[in-house]
């Protein structure tokens, strides 16, 4: 079983964890058109490779932070607390 | 594959050796020398009426559905691997239509439909083996939230049922009849209809059938690029050469984010490892499809006497063909409660397929943001059943341009508009 590294608890198994989705998609203002706030709620790289990604500790302390990793090779690069 | 052949493109082609009990009797006679090959490998031409991308189950059926239904045989398919080696040859072969909505009913019983008549059509026998698929309930609430699906299936003209306890006991003796286990029986939903074929015999059976009608199918060609002028798709460049044609289909499941983003554009999907495993093989001792409602697992028994088993999709997007441990542990601890004469088996196999998923579980079918690109993607888990469907519409669209009726509520517009066709939360199996 993989190992992800959660910011204040260390290293702990996978399934202690849930996958949010992608980091740093800002959300767009009220005044969005249709086109745009699919763009935010939908429509995403989902890249072969490097991804930033949302994740919880959900078996663990709860919270969420941020998680460089690699969908090509489920390496992970780094963790870090939410910033943005 | 060997001994390539030049000559491509060309229209039709030399009949192949029907498959019949006469052929087999002549063949046997003849030292099986005068059998044609099912297919050949084709080199590629610089230029196609249509080129499909992806060579699995999607991708010959389309190019058949082209040449067949629309009488378009300058229809290039390219693989980048080889023919039904992605999720073509991944899947569990469950076949089945007992979903929430209407749109999605009606795609995926046309597709069932398909597949009724598919061995014939195809002269390939795909062994589509309608052996039933019940959806066991743990408890009161599942039974009730099963009794709302069943109904909304059964207005939509799917042959569902609801089955009691004992029905199920009795028709599934193996499941464990202990109310004090961790995943009781509490009843069923079942679908007489579903049942499970051969995965690699609907991709040879399209793929035979596309070449005999002049469909060149090229291997080892892996598109990596576009060539996109004012903002049509002209050509792709491949490993093997660009390669033009008045248009396209795309139908490469996992991978549809990555010709998009070639593409230039975006679409709303997310690549997940699904995974499945087989047992070491038995004589036959579970006849239908076994699933359960809540913890996602299932079972089947192939013809070679493995148990066939699957569940969720792993946690976190992945493009790595191998699945996550913790599943595999959860699928097999959860059949492993649910039928506990499992317990002594052996895994023998376990591997992973790349499936695109989209926000409301349904698939994406329709003209792409650039012009002269239709889509065929989002199928998530369910992709195997819907292949005669799939084909059948990316076809439509290639030829004429425009959705058909039953792929129209499936285009990319809906995620701008809202009008999802939302599987994701109508509380059915996927």
């Amino acid at each position: 079983m993989q190992q992800f590294p959660c910011p204040w608890c260390g290293l702990r198994a996978e399934n202690e964890f849930r996958y949010i989705g992608d980091a740093g998609i800002p959300r767009p203002p009220r005044t969005a058109s249709d086109a745009e706030w699919a763009q935010y709620l939908y429509f995403r790289s989902n890249a072969k490779g490097a991804a930033r990604e949302l994740w919880i500790h959900s078996a663990g302390c709860g919270r969420w932070f941020e998680l460089d990793r690699n969908t090509a090779t489920h390496d992970v690069a780094a963790a870090r607390p939410m910033t943005s | 594959m060997a001994g390539k052949q030049p000559k491509s493109g060309a229209g039709k082609r030399q009949a192949k050796t029907p498959y019949s009990a006469w052929s087999l009797l002549r063949q046997g006679l003849a030292g099986q020398s005068g059998w044609s090959k099912a297919w050949e490998d084709r080199d590629p031409l610089p230029r196609y009426d249509v080129v499909v991308i992806g060579g699995g189950g999607h991708g010959l059926a389309t190019a058949y559905y082209l040449a067949r239904t629309h009488g378009i045989s300058r229809v290039a398919v390219l693989e980048k691997g080889w023919i039904g080696g992605g999720n073509t040859g991944r899947n569990t072969t469950i076949i089945r239509s007992n979903y929430f909505y209407p749109a999605s009913a009606a795609l995926y019983d046309f597709s069932v439909q398909l597949y009724e008549g598919l061995t014939r059509e195809l002269n390939y026998n795909i062994m589509f083996s309608q052996r039933g698929m019940l959806e066991v309930a743990h408890d009161e609430a599942d039974l009730e939230a099963m009794a709302r699906a069943a109904n909304a299936m059964r207005l939509n003209g799917v042959d569902i049922e609801l089955l009691s306890r004992d029905e199920v006991l009795n028709m599934v003796p193996l499941l464990d009849a202990r109310p004090e286990i961790r995943w009781p029986v509490a009843g069923a939903l079942i679908q007489r209809r579903a049942g499970v074929a051969r995965h690699d015999a609907v991709a040879w059976g399209y793929a035979r059938a596309a070449d005999a009608l002049g469909v060149d199918i090229i291997q080892n060609c892996e598109v990596t690029g576009f060539d996109i002028t004012a903002g049509r798709l002209a050509a792709v460049e491949t490993t093997r050469g660009r390669i033009a044609a008045d248009r396209f289909g795309m139908a490469v499941a996992g991978h549809s984010s990555v010709l998009a983003g070639m593409a230039g554009f975006r679409l709303p999907l997310q690549s997940y490892a699904l995974q499945a495993m087989v047992s070491e093989p038995l004589k036959p001792c579970l006849h239908q499809v076994v699933s359960s409602s809540v913890n996602g697992a299932y079972v089947s028994q192939s013809d070679k006497g493995e148990l066939v088993m699957g569940g969720n999709l792993d946690r976190c997007p992945s493009y790595a063909q191998r699945g996550s441990f913790a599943v595999t542990q959860s699928v097999v601890a959860s059949l492993v409660e649910m039928f506990p004469s499992f317990a002594s088996l052996k895994l023998m196999r376990q591997w992973a397929g790349i499936v695109d998923a989209s926000p409301d579980n349904s698939p994406i079918i329709g003209p792409s943001p650039v012009a002269g690109l239709y889509l065929n993607c989002g199928w998530g888990t369910g992709g195997f059943k819907a292949i005669p469907a799939g084909g059948t519409l990316l076809a439509h669209l290639l030829a004429t341009g425009n959705n058909h009726p039953l792929s129209e509520p499936f285009d990319l517009a809906r995620f701008t508009t809202g009008r999802l066709v939302d599987e994701a939360h109508a509380g059915v199996a996927h």
